[in-house]
């Protein structure tokens, strides 16, 4: 297959500094915290889960902080923010509140899910974060819907599903473009191409590697965009979320990524992934979003090696705490299972 | 008191719903051209506008789960699939995102949506056309599953699903839509307390339908007093989360048991009913095996002669009543 992602899929490129003309300080340093923090809470997690002390799988996006964080910078409490299987990052972007995180991945009581959901269904409604669940593209649509009902309640709030390069290989992903479309709904739908789906790279699932042709298919404007680029993230779905909140309709970000860990859980899985192969995984490491902002703020001399020295051990200090706290709290009590079945029986607890 | 067909007092509830609630809104496909759902929705898109009754693409999957959204974001929309069999293509967010939304996130959300599908047998339509399948939506905790048999409920429990929390998977069958009653003015119910009723009193056995198994149970009571036989006949009206009380208490009383269903026999609803009647009760309080009146393990013939056959009657009922007390 020969790529149409304008170089983005060969990892050797685009390993610089990024372009931060423009972005404010403060932007640019609050979205510096908020994938530092992202990105530690996902390695404390792969290490709980190696240790054993997470009972379920876990699916890290460490390698694609930028995404969310870029795309997160421009939404508001009352938007609708739809994730998938992979949405640590999505969730903290909007409230980096790991202690919540960790107790959901712990199934305790004090999550995010109340622990009734676990790594795979996490819900924070109160910052937008409405809800993941991991069939694949299951919440495409019902963020599509989300995006209607802002329209219908005159409201100029935007729904967002985040995706996969896998999802489009779903039906209903393309019902819900042509049903944003033609009900002008706002919904962002925010293309993790990781160029992988579980195990399998993207030319062995489709005759062309960028997702946004399905864009042109159903007249979304969309743009493809360096997705370890957070300033490219953010400058993009700046324009194209300041054109939703005016009533322009649906539009659509390919961001292109990789992951660094597996499909699940805390291996590299270089073994087992069709095409992923120990050199591409280092030139991706290479291209770390994290690293190219922070390296780019130094250059600038907007930001200093001592400063960030001091954001990670604040960071690494708080999470050492909150993993510790997280572990110690309850699990939910045995009449969860039938409790939350119906609207009816929650409330009566209540 | 007002007199309604089923379908009338169907359309009376989306008046009503539209005109009391501007957070409701219809979405399915064959909105604006209304013979797709016989008259249960004429002109609603003239009198509520395009916007609130949406008619949509080919997507049933996209549209059910666009409503499950909505739904979300503090609306109570209303999907309309005018044939069950579609509404296959939905199963995804009805099973996994609705039916689990407030379990999985700890009950602090609730995807409020009501899903209306048709049963829409006969007519040499055949098997893809026909459906009835509640059971498997009865099958899955999370969803509520309603269905109406008589005008009043056709409406009633149409308002009380929409205004429920919960996901409710509300079914009607166009072989009731020509059924007429005066009814009462409408009074909002609460769904969560309604349970089968009884619709008609008896003492000699107990026959449990729910839609249209329930007019032709009731029609078949009435026909059995001419031979000295008096039938107790029990309309399920909630399929899921379902109250078996009335349906014990009744055949405490009667001793005998027939069960009408308008789906297939095996892993059917009326399977549920029999064994749930069989867990509850005493040995020795049925005086004779109970029986089950549904369609045979076959899909739905297109062929008038086959279809003739295939779906049970008024006659059939009476058949398997004298069956059983034999």
């Amino acid at each position: 297959m020969k790529s149409q992602l304008q170089g983005l899929a060969d990892p050797s490129k685009f390993q610089g500094p990024i372009s931060i003309d423009g972005i404010s300080p403060e932007i640019l340093k609050s979205m510096l915290n908020s994938m530092s923090i992202i990105r530690k809470t996902e390695q404390q997690l792969a290490k709980g889960r190696q240790e054993g002390l997470i009972g379920g799988p876990v699916h890290l996006g460490v390698g694609q902080e930028a995404i969310a964080v870029g795309i997160s910078q421009l939404l508001q409490k009352t938007d609708r923010v739809f994730g998938a299987h992979r949405s640590h990052s999505h969730l903290l972007a909007l409230n980096p509140d790991f202690y919540r995180l960790f107790a959901e991945v712990l199934g305790k009581a004090s999550g995010f899910s109340k622990g009734m959901g676990g790594s795979m269904h996490l819900f924070d409604q109160a910052n937008g974060f409405f809800g993941s669940t991991p069939i694949v593209a299951g919440t495409a649509s019902l963020a599509v819907g989300a995006a209607m009902a802002a329209n219908l309640q005159n409201l100029n709030n935007v729904g967002v599903a985040y995706i996969g390069d896998g999802a489009v290989e779903e039906g209903v992903v393309h019902e819900s473009f042509n049903l944003a479309k033609i009900q002008n709904a706002p919904v962002l739908f925010a293309i993790e191409n990781n160029l992988f789906s579980s195990h399998m790279h993207i030319s062995l699932r489709q005759p062309n590697d960028k997702i946004s042709r399905f864009a042109e298919a159903n007249e979304i404007p969309y743009e493809l965009v360096d997705g370890n680029d957070v300033v490219a993230v953010f400058s993009a779905a700046k324009k194209q979320i300041s054109d939703m909140r005016e009533g322009k309709g649906p539009r659509l970000l390919e961001l292109i990524t990789y992951r660094w860990y597996g499909h699940v859980d805390w291996r590299e899985d270089v073994d087992v992934g069709v095409n992923r192969s120990t050199e591409d995984l280092e030139n991706w490491k290479l291209r770390d979003p994290l690293k190219r902002l922070c390296d780019s703020m130094i250059k600038k001399g907007i930001w200093s090696k001592e400063e960030h020295d001091k954001l990670d051990k604040e960071i690494d200090d708080k999470i050492f705490k909150a993993w510790n706290k997280a572990i110690k709290d309850d699990y939910p009590h045995r009449s969860s299972t039938l409790k939350y079945v119906y609207s009816e029986q929650n409330q009566e607890d209540i | 008191m007002q007199t309604h067909k089923y379908s009338s007092a169907m359309l009376s509830a989306f008046e009503y719903l539209l005109e009391e609630y501007p957070e409701v809104f219809i979405i399915g496909q064959g909105l604006w051209s209304p013979w797709y759902v016989g008259d249960t929705m004429t002109d609603l898109d003239k009198k509520f506008g395009k916007e609130r009754v949406i008619d949509t693409p080919v997507s049933e999957s996209a549209c059910t789960g666009a409503a499950v959204g909505a739904s979300l974001a503090g609306m109570k929309p209303i999907v309309v699939h005018p044939r069950m069999d579609f509404m296959i293509y939905a199963m995804d967010p009805i099973v996994n995102q609705a039916a689990k939304w407030s379990h999985m996130f700890g009950g602090q959300a609730h995807p409020g949506v009501t899903i209306r599908s048709i049963i829409n047998r006969g007519g040499e339509q055949g098997a893809q056309h026909s459906q009835a399948l509640h059971a498997w939506f009865a099958h899955v905790p999370g969803l509520r599953v309603v269905m109406p048999s008589t005008v009043q409920d056709a409406r009633d429990l149409l308002i009380s699903s929409v205004l429920c929390k919960d996901p409710v998977i509300y079914i009607d069958d166009r072989w009731l839509y020509d059924l007429e009653d005066e009814i009462d003015d409408i009074t909002e119910l609460d769904l969560c307390d309604q349970k089968p009723n009884i619709s008609v009193e008896g003492i000699d056995i107990t026959i449990v339908g729910s839609s249209y198994a329930s007019l032709i149970a009731r029609q078949g009571a009435k026909k059995l007093l001419k031979d000295n036989i008096s039938a107790e006949v029990i309309d399920v009206r909630v399929l899921n989360p379902l109250d078996i009380g009335p349906i014990i208490n009744s055949v405490s009383k009667t001793g005998h048991l027939l069960v009408v269903d308008s789906g297939w026999k095996s892993c059917g609803f009326s399977s549920e009913i029999v064994s749930q009647v069989s867990e509850n009760l005493p040995i020795g309080s049925l005086k004779k095996p109970p029986l089950r009146l549904a369609l045979p393990d076959a899909p739905a013939p297109s062929s008038r002669m086959l279809e003739k056959d295939y779906y049970p009657d008024t006659d059939n009922v009476i058949m398997a009543v004298k069956q059983i007390l034999g």
